[in-house]
């Protein structure tokens, strides 16, 4: 168990604990978000039986989100990594757990407002929510997905204010859940990208 | 007793100053009573609800005083139009279904009981455990504003078909903003079910207090657990179906509704969508959450019986997988409610099959129930009466399941009061005696103090009489071949129906007033009723270890150490017949 700066909650004597309920919180969660993401792809396999969707062309930009997102993983792997092992008394990964950390901010907005150039560009084309059932589902996708994504930005601007504000007082596990919330995005990214590319 | 030497650091400091002691309480015990309190509000309005559609039914014509206040269109000068009978059916499947059936069951008693029967201080993220109360009270007053917004409330039934429930305005009365506040409603109600669920997987995962084996765990505790994971699955299929309806309704999408609608003589501006696939999303959904309702109370029942019985049950084990299998057969049985959907009929055949195969683990459990019984010196309370009730409704509501499951039974009887009478029976009076037997069984640990045995004991009788003589009558309806969510049948061929129909409204108001008497007397015994012992029913779970009410850490800032499974009952033990999960003593 981490030492040092962490506020320590101790309690060898039960299954897990709090740390490991933060743990498996976020995977439960996970999964139920992958449940929501599997309601939406029936529905889109369904709406397509009746065979009115118009083929949408990409933009380019979200390939550009694509590696942002990808990069991201990276930089938040790297952060928590700095953060784990900076708890010593020296604590030097602090600093530079905490770059890490504000670049992976960084490139979650940059993904952000990418996707909503995304929509400009649709938008642009004529494309909007209601125009066909592709443009629905792309638009219901890409927001379902960014909705989730703000809700890892949240996440993170909370650690970066405790990291920051009070002497690096917040729970290891806190990290650890934000960062595997964090991968899991990349991922469903990934999935919807695959689904989108393929089918809309 | 060995307490963890540990002093543990408690997830949230105590409590102090009125509002967060008892309103935005972090404390799950708090948490439970407040769904427990506004399920009770729920299931009053349900009632008189169904209250104003018997009455309506068997005398259509007569004036309901006061009622056009609640809504001039809907009961103009107190009579109620047949639309209006439609909108007051869609409030109360959904205010039951939802905020009664789900909240009391599962989050009401899970939320008090569950980090207790563990031997943990409190949920895992307790903010999330407020939150997702909250979420759920916003749920509730949003779907009672639709009573006093000028649409009315929606007409669509609480299982809101498509396309009428996604066209909007030009569908009929509460269709407009009625039905959006009800979409919005539910939306909001699944993220607050998807808190709570994932509150009580990690808890029961991981705050497990030393020697709690998952195989210690009561199975109430268990049926808790089980439900939790089914409504994490469930509600997060049913918030992307309203996400779907509410874009279909405002943002002009075309997700259910299909080309060419034309509805009051208006061509419907949408195309390609598939009505189908709502009642795929919705059911995906709703069949588990049969399941998420009855559980439960399976769990609470079983939990009362054993302590009852003073022995422990044939298998407990077999229960608990038994649940499981329901759990997980839950999930290949929703096209059986779309048997006349104009779904592919080998479709139909292959929803069938699970679902006569789902009859099994619950039969496997009620003969569980009965064999223990047998040669059982079962004490006779409030709490053991409601939960014998429990397993009478659950065999009689589930025998109609035989019919229902088979589709070419269930082309003739679908839509007709036998699917009403099979569910009412099965899942709402069966939960609904789950939640009874639940309260009578702990609200001396709840508040402290003893409810009035005799004023239980009577209301369990003149409910359980009462709810045959207005559920059974349903089938014989149905069979006669009365259809559902009609508001009258005085002129048309079901005319010879309507003494039945009679006898079913008295039964309803008699049954209803009863209801009363419970109300009354969780009132007046939480004020003045005899003051509650530590373990007044003699019961070895870790709830009974512990003062009543108890303390906010429930442990007093220590955990207790279980050295035995829930089932010690005829033993020989210090106390009496029994063996507390946390006396060390052998057995």
């Amino acid at each position: 168990m981490a030492s040092g700066n962490y506020a320590q909650v101790v309690e060898p004597s039960r299954f897990g604990g709090p740390d490991r309920a933060s743990r498996s919180g976020i995977w439960v969660g996970i999964f139920a978000i992958t449940m929501s993401f599997a309601a939406f792809t029936s529905a889109l396999y369904v709406r397509q039986g009746s065979g009115d969707g118009t083929h949408i062309a990409l933009p380019s930009v979200i390939y550009a989100n694509t590696l942002a997102l990808l990069l991201s993983s990276f930089t938040m792997e790297m952060s928590r990594r700095g953060i784990a092992r900076g708890l010593g008394p020296e604590a030097f990964g602090l600093r530079k757990g905490m770059v890490w950390l504000v670049v992976t901010l960084v490139l979650g907005l940059a993904f952000v407002a990418g996707q909503y150039l995304a929509w400009r560009y649709l938008a642009a084309q004529g494309l909007y929510l209601a125009t066909n059932s592709n443009s629905s589902f792309f638009y219901v996708f890409t927001a379902m997905h960014g909705l989730h994504l703000l809700g890892g930005i949240a996440a993170l601007v909370y650690l970066i204010g405790r990291t920051a504000g009070s002497n690096y007082r917040f729970r290891q596990s806190l990290f650890d859940a934000t960062a595997i919330y964090w991968h899991f995005m990349d991922v469903l990214w990934l999935y919807l990208l695959f689904v989108i590319g393929t089918r809309l | 007793m060995e307490e963890a030497v540990v002093q543990p650091a408690h997830v949230h400091a105590p409590p102090e100053g009125f509002i967060r002691k008892h309103i935005f309480s972090l404390d799950h015990k708090v948490i439970g009573k407040q769904y427990y309190g506004l399920a009770l509000v729920a299931v009053f309005m349900g009632m008189a609800l169904s209250w104003l559609m018997r009455f309506h039914l068997v005398w259509p014509t007569t004036k309901v005083p006061g009622l056009d206040l609640l809504s001039s269109t809907g009961a103009p000068g107190g009579v109620i139009t047949p639309e209006y009978y439609l909108s007051l059916l869609t409030m109360h499947g959904t205010l039951m279904v939802f905020f009664v059936l789900t909240n009391a069951p599962f989050a009401g008693f899970g939320n008090y009981f569950l980090p207790i029967q563990i031997g943990a201080e409190d949920m895992a993220f307790p903010r999330f455990n407020m939150m997702s109360f909250w979420v759920t009270f916003v749920a509730f007053l949003v779907l009672v504003l639709a009573f006093v917004i000028p649409d009315g409330p929606p007409i669509s039934g609480w299982t809101a078909y498509a396309p009428l429930s996604a066209v909007g305005k030009d569908a009929g009365p509460g269709l407009a903003w009625g039905q959006s506040l009800w979409a919005i409603s539910i939306a909001i109600f699944c993220v607050g079910q998807l808190l709570g669920s994932l509150n009580f997987i990690a808890t029961t995962l991981d705050l497990r207090t030393k020697g709690m084996t998952f195989m210690r765990m009561p199975i109430c505790t268990w049926a808790w657990f089980i439900t939790s994971a089914i409504g994490l699955l469930a509600f997060a299929v049913l918030l992307p179906a309203c996400l779907l309806l509410l874009l279909d309704r405002m943002a002009g999408t075309s997700f259910f509704i299909p080309s060419g609608l034309v509805i009051s003589d208006r061509l419907q501006n949408h195309a390609g969508g598939s009505p189908l696939l709502w009642q795929h999303l919705f059911w995906f959904f709703g069949h588990p959450e049969v399941y998420i309702a009855i559980l439960p109370a399976v769990g609470i029942v079983s939990h009362v019986l054993i302590t009852n019985m003073r022995k422990p049950l044939l298998s407990a084990k077999v229960i608990i997988y038994s649940m499981m299998s329901i759990g997980f057969l839950s999930w290949m049985v929703w096209g059986h409610h779309m048997f006349v959907s104009g779904m592919n009929p080998t479709s139909s055949l292959l929803f069938s099959f699970p679902t006569l195969t789902i009859t099994i683990p619950a039969t496997i459990i009620t003969l569980i129930w009965l064999g223990s019984l047998y040669g059982a010196n079962l004490q006779i309370n409030a709490a053991s009466l409601f939960a014998l009730g429990f397993v009478s409704m659950f065999v009689s509501g589930g025998v109609s399941g035989f019919f229902l499951a088979q589709p070419s039974i269930d082309i003739y009887l679908h839509a007709t009061y036998f699917v009403v009478g099979h569910f009412h029976m099965v899942m709402g009076v069966a939960a609904i005696f789950g939640i009874l037997s639940g309260t009578y069984f702990w609200f001396p640990k709840m508040s402290g103090r003893m409810m009035n045995e005799s004023l239980g004991k009577l209301h369990f009788w003149i409910t359980f009489v009462g709810t045959y003589c207005i559920f059974m009558p349903f089938h014989y309806l149905g069979m006669a071949g009365n259809v559902r969510r009609y508001s009258s049948f005085v002129n048309d061929f079901m005319a010879p129906l309507m003494p039945v129909h009679k006898f079913i409204s008295i039964a309803a108001f008699v049954t209803g007033g009863a209801q009363f008497i419970f109300l009354f007397n969780l009132i007046y015994s939480r004020f003045r009723g005899k003051q509650a012992p530590e373990n007044p029913w003699n019961a070895t779970s870790l709830e009974w270890s512990i003062p009543s009410p108890p303390p906010w850490d429930n442990f007093g800032g220590k955990h207790p150490v279980i050295y035995h499974d829930p089932y010690q009952y005829g033993v020989k033990g210090s106390k009496g017949d029994f063996v507390m999960q946390d006396s060390p003593e052998q057995v």
